[in-house]
C-alpha cells in the first residue's frame, strides 16, 4: 500500500506542475485561439533565469532563503518579459492571418528561443542546486512525500487560488473572460484587446516560470531542451481537461500525472513517452473538447 | 516604394527604436552576459554581448517598423485598386523569355554537375533533392491540403526502415523495396489520417507531431525490431544491372536516379495539382465546411492527401537509405519534420518551383556557410516567423488559376 501512495503522490507532484504549465496554455487558447507552440520555451527560460541568478548569488554568499525568494521572482518577471514580447513580435502581426500562419510562426519562436538559450549558455545539462531544505516536521512522513513535493503542491495551490480570484473577481479578469467569449464584441463595449491579450501572456508565462523553478528544483539538471517535452505533455493535459477552461487544466494534468505515474511504476518506464502521446491520441478520438470543455459546433 | 519620413517623425523613430534597444538588453541580460559554471564555481560576464543586442535590436527594431508599415500600406493600397500587385517572381515564372533560357541552363547544369564538381558536392546535392522530393510531398499535405503535418518525418523513417529491414532479413532489392517503401508509407500515412479526420488545424498538428515521436521512439526502443539507437549498418547502394559500381560511380548513379526522381515527383505533383482531387484539397483548405456543401467527400479527399504526401517521403526513405547505407533513429526527429516545414513555408505553400527553390536555399545555404552552421536553427526559427509576419506567401507565392474576363469592345 505504500507503494501505490507513493506513486499516488508522485503523480500529483508530477500532475500540478503540468498544471502550472497547462495553465497558460489554457489561458491563451482561451482567448486568441492559438497554441502557443512556444509555451515550453518560456519555462525553460525560467528555469534558466533562475538558475543563472542563485549561481551568482551563491558565489556572493547570500542567505538561502533570499537566493530562493530573488531567483523565483526573477524567474517570473524575466519569463513574462519574454512571454510578453514574444507575443508582440510573433503573433500580434498575425491576429487577422490564417491560424496555421500564426501556428508556424509559434514553431518558429520555439526553435528560435531553444536555440538563443543553446548557443548563449551551453548545450550540456546543468546542475540546478535543490532550493527546499528538507523541513524537521516532515520526518515521520519522509518515506512516502518530501518536503519538495510538499512545497510544489502547496505552491500550485496557491497560484491555482490566485489565479480564479484574479479571473473571477478583478476588473481584468471579467475583461479576460469577456475577450474569450467574444473579441469583436468586447472591443465594442471598450475592453482593450490587446492590453487583456498581453496580460493573458504575462500571466501564463509567470505561471510557467513557477513551474519551470519547482520542477528544475526537483529534477536537479536542466538544459535547453527541457521546455519541449514538458511542454508538449502540459498541451496533452490542457486538451484533456478541455482546452480554454482553466479547472479543465487542473483536472487534466493531475489525471495524466497519475496515469503516468501508475504506468510506470507498474507496467513499464521505457515508453513514458509514447504513453502521454497515444493518450492524446485516443483523447482527441473519443472526446475532443477534452473532460470539461465543452463541444462547440461551427458556426457557419 | 519610399515612405517619406518627416522630421519629428524621425525623432520619434530614433525614440522608439531607442525604447526596443533597452528593452532587449534588459530581456537578454541574464541570458546572453552572464554565464556561470556551476561545477568549477566561475562566473564569466560577457559585456560585449549586451554591447551588440544594444545595437542589433536598434537596428532592427527600426527596420521592424518599417517593414510592418509597409506591409499594411500594401494591404491598404490592394484594397483601394480592387486588384492584388503582382509580385517579382510571378511576372518571371510567367514569361517565357525568362523560363525557357532558365530550364534549359538549369537542365545543363545538372546534367554536367556531378562530373564538374567532386563526391562530396555531388552528396550534398543528393541531399538536396531529397529534400525537393519531401518538400513537394508535404507540399500536398500542407500547401494544397492545408494540414499542418508535423510528424512527416515518420513517413521518411517508415521508407528508410522498410528498405534496410527488408534488405538485411529477406535481402530485398533496391527497386523492389521502392516500391513497397512508398506503399508502406502510403498505408501508414493512411493509419495517421484515420483517427484525425475531424481534427482542426492545431490539434492535428499536435497529434502528427505525437505520431512522429512515437515512431521514433518506438524504433529507439524496440530492439528486437529495429536494433534499437545503434542502428542498421552496411545497407547496400541501388544496383544497376548487376554491374559494379565503386563509391564514385554509385553517387553519380544515385544522383541521376535521383535526378529522375524529383522529375517524375514534379511531373506528378503538377498533375495532381490542377486534377480534380488536387482542386479539392485547395477548397478543403480554404472552407471546409463550404467544400462538403459542394459535395466533396472530406473523409476521402483528407485521406488521399495524407498518402498521397506519405508517399513521396517514403520513396525518399528508401532513397536515403541507400544513399547513405546506415540509419538509426537519430535522423527521424522533430526537428527533421521542421526542416521540410521550413522548406514548404520559406519556398511558398503550395507553389512546386517555391519548394524546390526553398530546398536548396535551405540544404545548400549551410553547407556553404560552414562557419555559420551552429546558427543554423536559430536562423530557421527566425525564418518562420519573419516569413509568416511579412510574406506569408512564400518565395514564390502560388498564383490561383482564375477565369480572367476581358471586356470587348461593342
Amino acid at each position: 500500500m505504500d507503494y501505490f501512495f507513493e506513486l499516488f503522490l508522485g503523480g500529483l507532484t508530477r500532475g500540478s506542475i503540468y498544471a502550472l504549465i497547462a495553465l497558460g496554455y489554457t489561458m491563451v487558447y482561451g482567448i486568441v485561439q492559438l497554441i502557443n507552440f512556444a509555451h515550453g520555451e518560456i519555462y525553460m527560460i525560467g528555469a534558466f533565469t533562475a538558475l543563472i541568478v542563485i549561481s551568482v548569488l551563491t558565489m556572493l554568499g547570500w542567505n538561502q532563503i533570499a537566493i530562493l525568494l530573488i531567483a523565483a521572482g526573477a524567474a517570473v518577471v524575466y519569463s513574462s518579459a519574454y512571454g510578453y514580447t514574444m507575443e508582440k513580435i510573433a503573433y500580434k502581426p498575425l491576429r487577422q492571418a490564417p491560424r496555421l500562419s500564426a501556428l508556424i510562426s509559434a514553431i518558429g519562436m520555439s526553435l528560435f528561443l531553444q536555440n538563443y538559450v543553446l548557443l548563449a549558455q551551453t548545450s550540456d545539462f546543468l546542475p540546478f542546486p535543490a532550493l527546499i531544505p528538507d523541513f524537521e516536521f516532515m520526518e515521520p512522513i519522509a518515506h512516502i512525500i518530501g518536503s519538495p513535493e510538499l512545497v510544489i503542491l502547496i505552491t500550485t495551490t496557491i497560484v491555482m487560488v490566485l489565479l480564479t480570484f484574479l479571473i473571477k473577481f478583478t476588473k481584468i479578469g471579467k475583461a479576460m473572460r469577456a475577450t474569450a467569449q467574444d473579441r469583436d464584441m468586447a472591443q465594442l463595449v471598450g475592453v482593450d484587446v490587446n492590453r487583456v491579450i498581453s496580460v493573458t501572456f504575462i500571466i501564463g508565462s509567470a505561471t510557467a516560470a513557477i513551474g519551470g523553478v519547482l520542477i528544475a528544483s526537483h529534477i536537479g539538471q536542466i538544459n535547453f531542451y527541457i521546455g519541449f517535452i514538458a511542454g508538449i505533455k502540459a498541451f496533452v493535459a490542457a486538451v484533456l481537461g478541455g482546452i480554454g477552461s482553466i479547472p479543465g487544466a487542473v483536472l487534466g494534468s493531475l489525471v495524466l500525472g497519475w496515469t503516468e505515474s501508475f504506468f510506470t511504476g507498474y507496467i513499464s518506464s521505457d515508453y513514458e513517452d509514447v504513453f502521454a502521446f497515444v493518450f492524446l491520441v485516443l483523447i482527441l478520438i473519443f472526446r475532443p473538447a477534452g473532460i470539461l470543455g465543452r463541444s462547440t459546433s461551427e458556426k457557419v | 516604394m519610399w515612405i517619406e519620413i518627416e522630421t519629428p517623425m524621425l525623432a520619434n523613430e530614433l525614440k522608439k527604436s531607442f525604447l526596443a534597444s533597452l528593452w532587449f538588453m534588459f530581456l537578454t541580460f541574464p541570458i546572453m552576459v552572464i554565464r556561470v559554471n556551476t561545477v568549477e564555481k566561475i562566473i564569466q560576464w560577457r559585456w560585449a554581448n549586451l554591447f551588440f543586442v544594444g545595437i542589433g535590436s536598434f537596428i532592427l527594431s527600426a527596420l521592424w517598423r518599417y517593414l510592418i508599415r509597409r506591409k499594411e500600406q500594401g494591404i491598404h493600397r490592394t484594397e483601394v485598386d480592387g486588384i492584388a500587385r503582382v509580385t517579382l517572381s510571378q511576372r518571371l515564372l510567367g514569361d517565357r523569355r525568362f523560363t525557357i533560357p532558365a530550364l534549359i541552363i538549369t537542365t545543363i547544369a545538372a546534367l554536367v554537375f556531378p562530373f564538374v564538381f567532386s563526391i562530396y558536392q555531388t552528396n550534398i546535392m543528393i541531399t538536396a533533392l531529397i529534400y525537393v522530393m519531401l518538400g513537394l510531398g508535404l507540399n500536398i499535405v500542407v500547401g494544397l491540403a492545408g494540414l499542418l503535418d508535423l510528424g512527416y518525418v515518420a513517413f521518411y523513417a517508415v521508407g528508410a526502415y522498410s528498405y534496410a529491414l527488408l534488405n538485411y532479413h529477406f535481402g530485398l532489392g533496391f527497386w523492389t523495396v521502392l516500391g513497397i517503401g512508398g506503399g508502406l508509407a502510403a498505408m501508414f500515412g493512411i493509419i495517421l489520417g484515420f483517427p484525425v479526420l475531424r481534427l482542426r488545424g492545431d490539434y492535428l498538428a499536435i497529434v502528427t507531431l505525437g505520431f512522429g515521436e512515437i515512431i521514433r521512439l518506438i524504433l529507439e526502443n524496440w530492439n528486437a525490431f529495429s536494433f534499437g539507437p545503434s542502428g542498421i549498418a552496411n545497407i547496400p547502394r541501388p544496383g544497376l544491372f548487376g554491374i559494379d559500381l565503386d563509391i564514385e560511380q554509385a553517387t553519380i548513379y544515385v544522383y541521376f536516379l535521383m535526378i529522375a526522381m524529383t522529375l517524375f515527383t514534379i511531373f506528378v505533383v503538377n498533375r495532381l495539382q490542377n486534377s480534380r482531387i488536387g482542386r479539392a484539397w485547395i477548397a478543403l483548405r480554404e472552407d471546409e465546411v463550404a467544400c462538403q456543401s459542394m459535395g466533396i467527400d472530406k473523409r476521402k479527399t483528407k485521406l488521399m492527401a495524407f498518402a498521397l504526401g506519405a508517399t513521396w517521403a517514403g520513396f525518399a526513405g528508401v532513397v536515403f537509405a541507400a544513399k547513405t547505407t546506415f540509419i538509426n533513429p537519430a535522423s527521424f526527429t522533430i526537428w527533421e519534420s521542421i526542416n521540410v516545414l521550413c522548406v514548404v513555408v520559406l519556398g511558398g505553400m503550395g507553389s512546386i518551383v517555391g519548394v524546390i527553390v526553398g530546398a536548396f536555399i535551405l540544404i545548400l545555404l549551410p553547407e556553404y556557410l560552414r562557419f555559420l552552421s551552429e546558427y543554423r536553427m536559430l536562423a530557421f526559427g527566425t525564418v518562420l516567423v519573419m516569413m509568416m509576419v511579412f510574406r506569408p506567401g512564400g518565395i514564390v507565392e502560388t498564383v490561383r488559376r482564375t477565369y480572367q474576363y476581358k471586356e470587348t469592345d461593342h
